[in-house]
């Protein structure tokens, strides 16, 4: 028997204007599985990312989750789109920890994590909360729960997203460069809340440029280049011997 | 700590020397020449021609504080339903609808391109349009008795604020950063989830310095509604002066109870912006 893969990517295009973003993109996810997401900047990761999470449409191609097929339906030999409150439900399964954090301003920490699951789930607001203050303590801020976001460091910011994501209970986080905004010294801290994660058995997509990361913790490694994959494998392989002459240039570079 | 016999010669550290107070000679000048400018206003009022002892009769007459009261009322139920008015249009505006966007566009365009003033007389007169209004097979009734001077002001004013109020709201949610919609949609927010409880909080800490500024406006504004006789404080005024003649000294009593309650709003405005602007405001520890 074979595994379903949490991810299904088939042949997914995506332009903005004229300018091709995606070109076929096709790749499996694996569930429990670390994918890494490295490339050049405007090679197309983040588009991949947010194609996924359906924060934007895809022009051709399909993906699925866990064997449901993302944005639209098939009835018979025709597809109809998803209403957006159809593709809201189905954006639950899956968390995303952006970039610049993006945490709600105006909710404490704690604020912040209750909020998907109060508003969105519905659950009662007693149960929610022990929760969030478990996620706290398992990104190690326990006693940030009543800070508002610009009263913490970037790193702690990150980290409360991070647990905002995963009070939803997703199947899948994505991550989009989520050290890329941090001051150096402030980097580690969340690298090791996301390999605790993927210690955990979460299926996790991140775009990253920390080699060391991917090296250690992915299980795959993809090499993007404008908007293809170019190379996609071991990061034993990926990294320490890529086959392609654009894979090694770009890790030379990004060593250096 | 630095070797001081390392240090060049000839720095003192100025220690022990008092600084002089500066003398603010520009202050000082101005404040006596307003001083002087206060006074002979002052001497002006108090030997021209009003009966000081009339302000103070008529200040608390019944018809003037019903006036004000009436005022207060409009003035706070026209912006009420301005500001709903103003967040529908908003949002509709930015819709991806565009019989929606032109819709919005088409209001904000008819009631900020006409005089208010002229809105209020269409409002109060519709009765020579539509001689009954109502909903067809259901309920009907004449015109001249549903259109009071209340329910013409009323909708005049919050027909005309709600345009207004919809640009400043607008801008307030655009104001707002992209990444908050993309964080709201990400943990499965449906679009006006997102808005009403990501976007709208936020963009009210951009909003509420303008719209004070306008619910201001508004109270001033409501003493137009006394051309289609709406009783507010202006038009109490003007009926006690058609029949005593004090128009000065009536016209200050209206004049200062429109600085009493405008006074009143600015602790409260700064209440509400100060709650709509936690988190950005480092609390102190
Ligand atoms: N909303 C958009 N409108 C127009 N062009 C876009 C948009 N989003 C992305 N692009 C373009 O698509 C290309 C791929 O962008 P993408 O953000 O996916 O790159 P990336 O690999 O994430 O790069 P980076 O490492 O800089 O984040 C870029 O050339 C970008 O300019
Ligand atoms: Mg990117």
């Amino acid at each position: 028997m074979t595994i379903r893969p949490m991810v299904a990517i088939r042949n997914v295009d995506k332009t903005f204007g004229s300018y091709q973003a995606l070109d076929g993109v096709s790749l499996d996810v694996m569930p429990g599985e670390v994918t890494c997401l490295i490339g050049a900047s405007g090679s197309g990761k983040t588009t991949l990312l947010r194609s996924v999470n359906q924060l934007h449409p895809i022009d051709a191609g399909a993906i699925w989750l866990d064997g449901e097929l993302l944005g639209k339906r098939q009835v018979g030999q025709h597809l109809h789109l998803l209403s957006d409150r159809e593709i809201a439900r189905q954006r639950r399964a899956t968390g995303m920890v952006f970039q610049r954090f993006n945490l709600f301003p105006h909710m404490t920490a704690v604020q912040n994590i209750m909020e998907g699951p109060i508003q969105v789930q519905g659950r009662p607001a007693r149960e929610v909360r022990a929760e969030a203050m478990d996620l706290l303590a398992r990104v190690g801020l326990a006693d940030k729960a009543g800070n508002y976001p610009s009263e913490l460091s970037g790193g702690q910011q990150q980290r409360v997203a991070i647990a905002r994501a995963l009070a939803m209970k997703p199947k899948l986080m994505l991550f989009d460069e989520p050290t890329s905004a941090l001051d150096p010294e402030l980097v580690g801290e969340v690298l090791a809340v996301m390999q605790e994660l993927a210690r955990s058995g979460m299926t996790m997509m991140v775009v990253t440029h920390e080699l060391g990361f991917a090296r250690e913790v992915a299980d795959t490694v993809v090499y993007m280049d404008a908007g293809r994959i170019v190379e996609c494998g071991a990061p034993t392989q990926v990294l320490a011997d890529p086959r392609e002459e654009r894979t090694r240039n770009f890790i030379s570079k990004v060593l250096k | 700590m630095t070797d001081r016999s390392k240090l060049a010669p000839g720095y003192d550290d100025l220690h022990g020397k008092p600084v002089a107070k500066r003398l603010h000679w520009g202050r000082w000048m101005a404040a006596g020449i307003l001083v002087i400018l206060l006074g002979l206003l002052v001497r002006a009022f108090a030997r021209g021609q009003i009966e000081w002892s009339v302000v103070g009769q008529f200040f608390t007459a019944q018809a003037i504080l019903a006036g004000i009261v009436n005022t207060m009322f409009m003035a706070v139920l026209a912006m009420f339903l301005g500001i709903v008015l103003g967040i529908i249009v908003a949002i509709m505006r930015l819709s991806s609808n565009p019989v929606l966007v032109s819709v919005a566009a088409g209001y904000t365009w008819l009631f900020r391109g006409t005089p208010l003033i002229l809105q209020l007389l269409l409002w109060f007169n519709i009765a020579l349009v539509f001689p009954t209004i109502g909903i067809p097979g259901l309920w009907e009734g004449r015109a001249v008795d549903i259109m009071t001077p209340f329910v013409a002001a009323l909708l005049g004013l919050s027909l005309n604020q709600g345009a207004y109020t919809s640009e400043v709201i607008r801008a307030g949610i655009i104001s707002v950063d992209e990444g908050q919609h993309d964080a709201a949609s990400a943990i499965g927010m449906s679009r006006m989830r997102a808005l009403r409880r990501i976007v709208l909080p936020q963009a009210m800490k951009v909003v509420l310095p303008p719209l004070g500024n306008e619910f201001i406006s508004m109270i001033k504004t409501t003493s137009l509604a006394s051309v289609i006789q709406y009783p507010e404080v202006l038009h109490s005024a003007e009926n006690i002066y058609f029949a005593n003649s004090r128009v000065i000294e009536l016209l200050i009593v209206a004049g200062l109870w429109y600085l009493i309650v405008v006074s009143a709003l600015t602790p409260l405005q700064m209440l509400l912006e100060r709650h709509f602007s936690r988190g950005t405001a480092r609390r102190a520890k």
